[in-house]
């Protein structure tokens, strides 16, 4: 009998567990972190920045995390992410930290006066690498918002290989420069440089230069 | 490897397969008794195997046919027996309902009888009128006045007393008359009374006939599956048939409706168990709305069985009524905070959708607006919430009608296939058995040069010992020696 008793505690113990281990929340959500160049005169594509992280707002699920960063002349820095949020479990709280994410992005595109001196595109890369592995997401993507012209402050050293592995890099709005109208192979070499760092980072590599079709940016559910 | 198997005999290709096709025939001719004895032992050890499994399958199906048959006539039997069952209550609340009060009416009956009798006795105390008053009046009147006044003065008195006499007692009959009369129509309400008591005593009787006239064709019925009649039998197959289609169908509609329902209440749950979790494949919140769906169901099956409508679990049935009265309000009390969880949540559900689009607006740039009417789709989704667990709750009845028609209608499938199978080896059989013939027949057609060349050797063989026998003495017979 005390031989019966034990054997099914054994069962529903193993039970027990195997419902906890099933419990477990898979690395399903997706992590998306926006760069946004506030160098010259993109300051004024920043209102486009704004629609593209409304529509991920919209987009974005609970347990789903999403930051915004700006470019800088030092980017690899956290003063340089403008808000972040991982979204919570119940929808409702989700729905109030969505709002607060909208107000918070708002009141940084509104303060927004000059542009910084410099591009560093690779720091903001870097820093959007380290929070997009800290959030452990299944899905993870970086949205660059820039021309992808580089310009690095003197002493800043950032010609080394870039650790993006399982993180998708999209150019999103890359504006032509002026250079790139008298030969537009300069424009084609900057999107084929920045391809070749982020695929030899093991990160994938995609521009979206046409912005109606956002519809396409992130995987749906 | 095959060219230079071509090129064996001689670089010369064609003259190569000319010889390998000597050799080939050759060998087939040589070993031609054992070919045929081979392909002949192949086809009959195919044939005869085939035969015996389709033996094997016939009896099979048979003994599948008897089991059909068995469970169609127990289920058939049992749902008569119900049947019958229920027409005994019927009969039995017939007769605790209606003829229970029988003793008061038979009370009722003969005092309205006795009533009748008295004031029909009471009617006929009427004194009859007078016989001769008339006569005597006339007589009277007739008599002649000669001349004596006083004698003319006294029959004139006579008569004048006589037709005073005659209207005190003409008033006297009227009246009596006209009492007895009364007394008469006082009677008509009673005569009514007594016909409707007894036309509602003829009624009750009838309702028991017709519910004895119902029990007798049941009793038939049931007599004709016991015996297990052709008919009967064909009968129950095919309200087996029905049932399953019917009971398909409406478990079909059931789980449209547990769709809908599951749609009501999957959001609103990741707002109580999160929507980040999983188990396996699927979302926690999604599982603990199928489990509210799954419950209620349940529920719904022990609320109908406890009241007896469906026979799923015996145990259940089998309840003394106290117990299964409990159960039953248990049930039903399970499934109503169940119905008010999910009218709550579809509630919710509406305005967690309302926040949603809300922030959609928001964040498109627009300003919300506040849409008109709101609240009927609100009401409207709290009462679906509200109604379909328990329209959910009679999903028990078609679950039992379609479990019991399976059972047959997998029987009868069973069978089918049973029956094709063994036909489809019997079929085998005989084509392995052709197709050895035309094997055989193939074999002879590709060495029937040295055959044609045998039966020539045979003939002239035969032909020279025909001629010996000729020439030796007639009507000897050496193999008889």
């Amino acid at each position: 009998m005390t031989y019966l008793r034990v054997n099914t505690g054994l069962i529903i113990a193993a039970l027990l567990l195997t419902l906890v281990g099933c419990g477990e929340t898979r690395p399903q959500h997706r992590a998306v972190y926006l760069l946004m160049d506030t160098s010259g005169t993109y300051t004024e594509e920043l209102a486009k920045a704004q629609g593209i992280m409304n529509y991920l707002l919209a987009t974005l699920d609970s347990g789903d995390a999403v930051a915004v960063a700006r470019i800088d002349s030092g980017s690899f820095s956290e003063k340089d992410i403008v808000a972040k949020a991982t979204f919570d479990e119940r929808p409702s709280v989700a729905n109030q930290q969505k709002r607060a994410f909208k107000q918070q992005l708002d009141v940084y595109v509104k303060s927004v006066r000059h542009g910084s001196r410099h591009t560093d595109i690779t720091g903001g890369l870097l820093q959007a690498s380290e929070f997009l592995n800290e959030t452990g997401a299944g899905e993870k993507y970086v949205l660059v918002f820039s021309d992808l012209e580089e310009d690095l402050e003197k002493g800043h050293i950032r010609d080394f290989p870039i650790a993006l592995e399982g993180i998708r890099v999209v150019a999103l709005n890359v504006t032509k420069l002026r250079t790139d109208n008298i030969d537009p192979r300069d424009y084609l070499r900057r999107l084929e440089a920045w391809q070749k760092r982020v695929v030899e980072g093991g990160g994938q590599w995609a521009v979206m230069n046409d912005l109606e079709r956002l519809d396409q940016l992130i995987a749906a559910r | 490897m095959p060219t230079e198997l071509i090129h064996l005999w001689s670089d010369n290709a064609a003259a190569s397969l000319a010889i390998w096709l000597f050799v080939l025939v050759l060998a087939m001719y040589l070993g031609r008794s054992q070919s045929h004895a081979l392909l002949q032992a192949l086809a009959r050890s195919i044939y005869r195997s085939a035969r015996l499994g389709a033996r094997a399958l016939s009896r099979a199906q048979q003994q599948l046919r008897e089991r059909n048959r068995a469970v169609l006539q127990s289920a058939g039997e049992q749902q008569l027996q119900r049947a019958i069952e229920r027409e005994f209550v019927r009969v039995n609340s017939i007769i605790t309902r209606d003829l229970a009060h029988y003793p008061s009416l038979h009370r009722q009956i003969s005092d309205t009888v006795s009533k009748i009798e008295k004031d029909y006795e009471a009617a006929i105390d009427t004194p009859p009128m007078p016989p001769a008053w008339v006569e005597v009046v006339e007589t009277v009147a007739a008599i002649p006045r000669s001349g004596d006044a006083a004698v003319a003065k006294i029959l004139d008195k006579i008569h004048e007393t006589v037709e005073s006499a005659q209207a005190e007692s003409l008033q006297a009959y009227q009246k009596s008359s006209q009492v007895s009369h009364k007394l008469l129509s006082r009677m008509q309400p009673l005569w009514r009374k007594l016909d409707g008591d007894l036309a509602d005593v003829k009624q009750r009787v009838d309702s028991l006939e017709d519910r004895a006239s119902v029990i007798d064709g049941f009793m038939t019925e049931y007599r004709a599956i016991r015996s297990g009649a052709q008919e009967a039998m064909a009968r129950l197959t095919s309200s087996s048939l029905t049932q399953f289609f019917v009971s398909a169908l409406v478990l079909i509609i059931a789980v449209f409706g547990g769709l809908i329902n599951f749609q009501l209440i999957a959001m609103p749950m990741s707002e109580m168990v999160g929507g980040t979790s999983y188990i396996g494949a699927m979302k926690t919140s999604d599982i603990a709305a199928l489990v509210i769906i799954m419950v209620e169901i349940a529920m719904g099956l022990f609320l109908l069985e406890s009241l007896r409508i469906t026979h799923l679990f015996p145990m259940i049935g089998s309840m003394d009524d106290k117990m299964r009265r409990r159960m039953v309000w248990i049930t039903f009390t399970i499934l109503t905070v169940l119905a008010t969880i999910e009218a709550s949540l579809a509630y919710m559900r509406d305005l967690l959708a309302l926040d949603r689009e809300a922030l959609k607006q928001s964040l498109a740039g627009a300003s919300v607006v506040e849409a008109n009417f709101r609240w009927i789709p609100s009401v409207g989704q709290m009462v679906m919430g509200f109604v379909l667990p328990f329209a959910l709750a009679f999903v028990a009845i078609p679950l039992e009608s379609f479990i019991q028609s399976t059972r047959t209608v997998l029987g009868m499938f069973a069978e089918a296939t049973l029956k094709v199978l063994a036909v489809v080896c019997r079929l085998l059989g005989a084509v392995v058995q052709q197709m050895v013939r035309f094997i055989i027949h193939l074999y002879d057609l590709v060495i029937m040069v040295p055959l044609a060349f045998e039966r020539w050797i045979s003939a002239g063989r035969a032909r020279m010992a025909k001629s010996n026998d000729s020439r030796t003495e007639p009507g000897l017979d050496y193999s008889e020696v």
